[in-house]
């Protein structure tokens, strides 16, 4: 097992770079193991992780279709918050947020972890008192939050565009420990991580099918043969439906959309943090190459293609200009669209399944990555220990049924307005 | 995307606001036996296919009505457009 430092990054160069090994095996997959994770993704490969590391099971497999951090852990916009206003969710994402405080030393992986703050902007009287609420609600959960009026945002970023006629920016709400997060090393960071503590990583290898007699789950079929399990995690969100099908699950209180994203040509260090749109939905950050990575809206239909349609390519590039017109000549370099498991209410789902020893995490909407040691870590408490963990005791399948929806936006059971 | 209206032609779906699964045309009877349940499942749970849909699409900024679209998930190939009126009709509601 080797250990990533300074030292060695030195030592290597000046021997030619000759001893560098694989990051992580690739094994052919056993007859049998204990616990098998579908999805080699963020929060797949988190699973396996902490199920290694926190409660000592080792003989665990993680299936992914196609290669590691292929999904929507290297599609995302990469931002890292814990800025929600309801209790069944800020303490998840605040113990997410204090898991990414710590990752890098704890995986030995440089994930490029930047606390460069998220700021909310807000455009009237009306959002300025719902975002004081919020703020108030993250620090009732202990979580840094700062209200600032529109001499605190000039002081931040002095380029926005505050006397716009229509939406002009009267004040923000600042979490000063938010930030952007290298995703793609994420994704490798945890697969290293776990597959140093025995996990097998196995790549290529797409479920097609569950094995399950008397309501119990005995294994699955994959394109490479049989793998039997006492336990299987489901952590493939965005094919959430396709996957659940397959063990006879036809109906989830989830819907598939696609989420764009975009970067633009690399620029001058502009954007101090992490900038959203409180008048449409926008969002934008600057990577350290200096290519602002932006996002907006959903496209708004149901849909597995994993591109979406031009009316929202127009809609975010204008809520961009309408809060940063000096971005205008900036020509946009990528476009990419991810396929989102959109829920009923805007929450996830980590829980049990109706059948024995088939376990769900999914329905992440569009916030699934700034989710993702959280969400390994509680999938996996729930794996293990048949328990949820403490913080994600409101992410159950029952709460629709039950009136327990966790509905931050306040839209209803319509998953494309959330 | 290009929604073939029945009766304006061709229109391009941003005029159109989307609502989902066409099913929700199916709303349960509250008063019946088990409709709790039949809530829940009309309300929340949903097949979300990847392949055909059919889906309600409203024109809200053109003449209003509701359409029945059957799209595909995975190419967004949109193969029949409906007036949700007459779909509902042929479902038996609102004789």
């Amino acid at each position: 097992m080797m250990r990533y430092s300074g030292f060695k990054v030195i030592k290597e160069a000046l021997t030619g770079h000759k001893g560098w090994t694989p990051a992580w095996r690739d094994p052919e997959p056993k007859k049998h193991y204990d616990i098998i994770i579908i999805g080699g993704g963020g929060h797949g490969l988190a699973t396996a992780y902490y199920l290694a590391k926190i409660f000592g099971k080792a003989n665990v497999a993680v299936l992914e279709k196609g290669w590691i951090g292929g999904g929507n852990v290297g599609r995302n916009t990469t931002i890292i918050r814990s800025n929600y206003l309801l209790d069944g969710n800020e303490p998840f994402y605040e113990f997410s947020m204090k898991l990414w405080e710590n990752l890098e030393q704890d995986f030995n992986y440089n994930a490029m972890v930047s606390q460069r703050g998220v700021l909310n902007l807000c455009h009237t009287d009306a959002q300025r008192d719902a975002f004081r609420r919020r703020g108030n609600g993250m620090r009732l959960n202990g979580v840094d939050a700062e209200l600032l009026d529109q001499e605190g945002v000039r002081k931040l970023a002095p380029f926005l565009n505050f006397d716009n006629a229509r939406f002009p920016i009267k004040g923000g709400l600042l979490q000063p420990r938010g930030g952007t997060v290298r995703h793609d090393a994420v994704a490798w960071g945890y697969a290293r991580g776990a597959d140093q503590r025995g996990v097998d990583i196995i790549q290529n290898c797409e479920v097609t099918g569950f094995k399950i007699e008397n309501g119990k789950v005995l294994g699955v079929e994959t394109t490479r043969g049989f793998i039997g399990a006492n336990k299987i995690g489901c952590a493939v969100a965005g094919s959430s439906g396709k996957v659940m099908a397959q063990a006879g699950i036809h109906r989830l209180p989830i819907e598939s959309h696609v989420l764009q994203a975009f970067v633009s040509e690399g620029l001058k260090p502009v954007l101090p943090g992490v900038i959203t749109y409180g008048a449409g939905h926008f969002y934008v950050s600057q990577s350290d190459k200096g290519g602002l990575v932006f996002g907006g809206d959903i496209d708004g239909y149901n849909t597995y293609a994993q591109r979406g349609n031009l009316p929202v390519v127009e809609d975010v590039c204008e809520g961009g200009m309408s809060i940063m017109p000096m971005i205008g000549r900036a020509r946009l370099l990528r476009i990419w669209g991810g396929i989102m498991d959109m829920s009923m209410d805007g929450s996830p789902i980590i829980d049990k399944t109706d059948i024995d020893g088939l376990y769900f995490n999914g329905g992440w909407c569009y916030g699934g990555f700034k989710a993702t040691p959280a969400s390994g870590w509680c999938f996996a408490h729930l794996l293990a220990n048949d328990q949820p963990h403490s913080v994600a005791t409101a992410y159950r399948f029952d709460r629709f049924r039950k009136g327990l929806m966790i509905d931050e936006k306040g839209m209803g059971a319509q998953p494309n307005l959330h | 995307m290009i929604i073939n209206h029945p009766l304006l032609g061709p229109r391009d779906s941003q005029e159109f606001v989307y609502l989902g699964d066409a099913n929700l045309i199916d709303r349960p009877d509250w008063a019946a036996e088990g409709a709790v349940d039949t809530f829940h499942d009309y309300l929340y749970q949903r097949t979300n296919p990847a392949g055909l849909h059919q889906e309600l699409w409203f024109h809200e900024q053109g003449d209003r009505s509701w359409l029945v679209v059957t799209r595909n998930t995975l190419t967004h190939e949109i193969t029949k457009v409906e007036l949700a009126r007459d779909v509902a009709r042929a479902r038996g509601r609102s004789k």
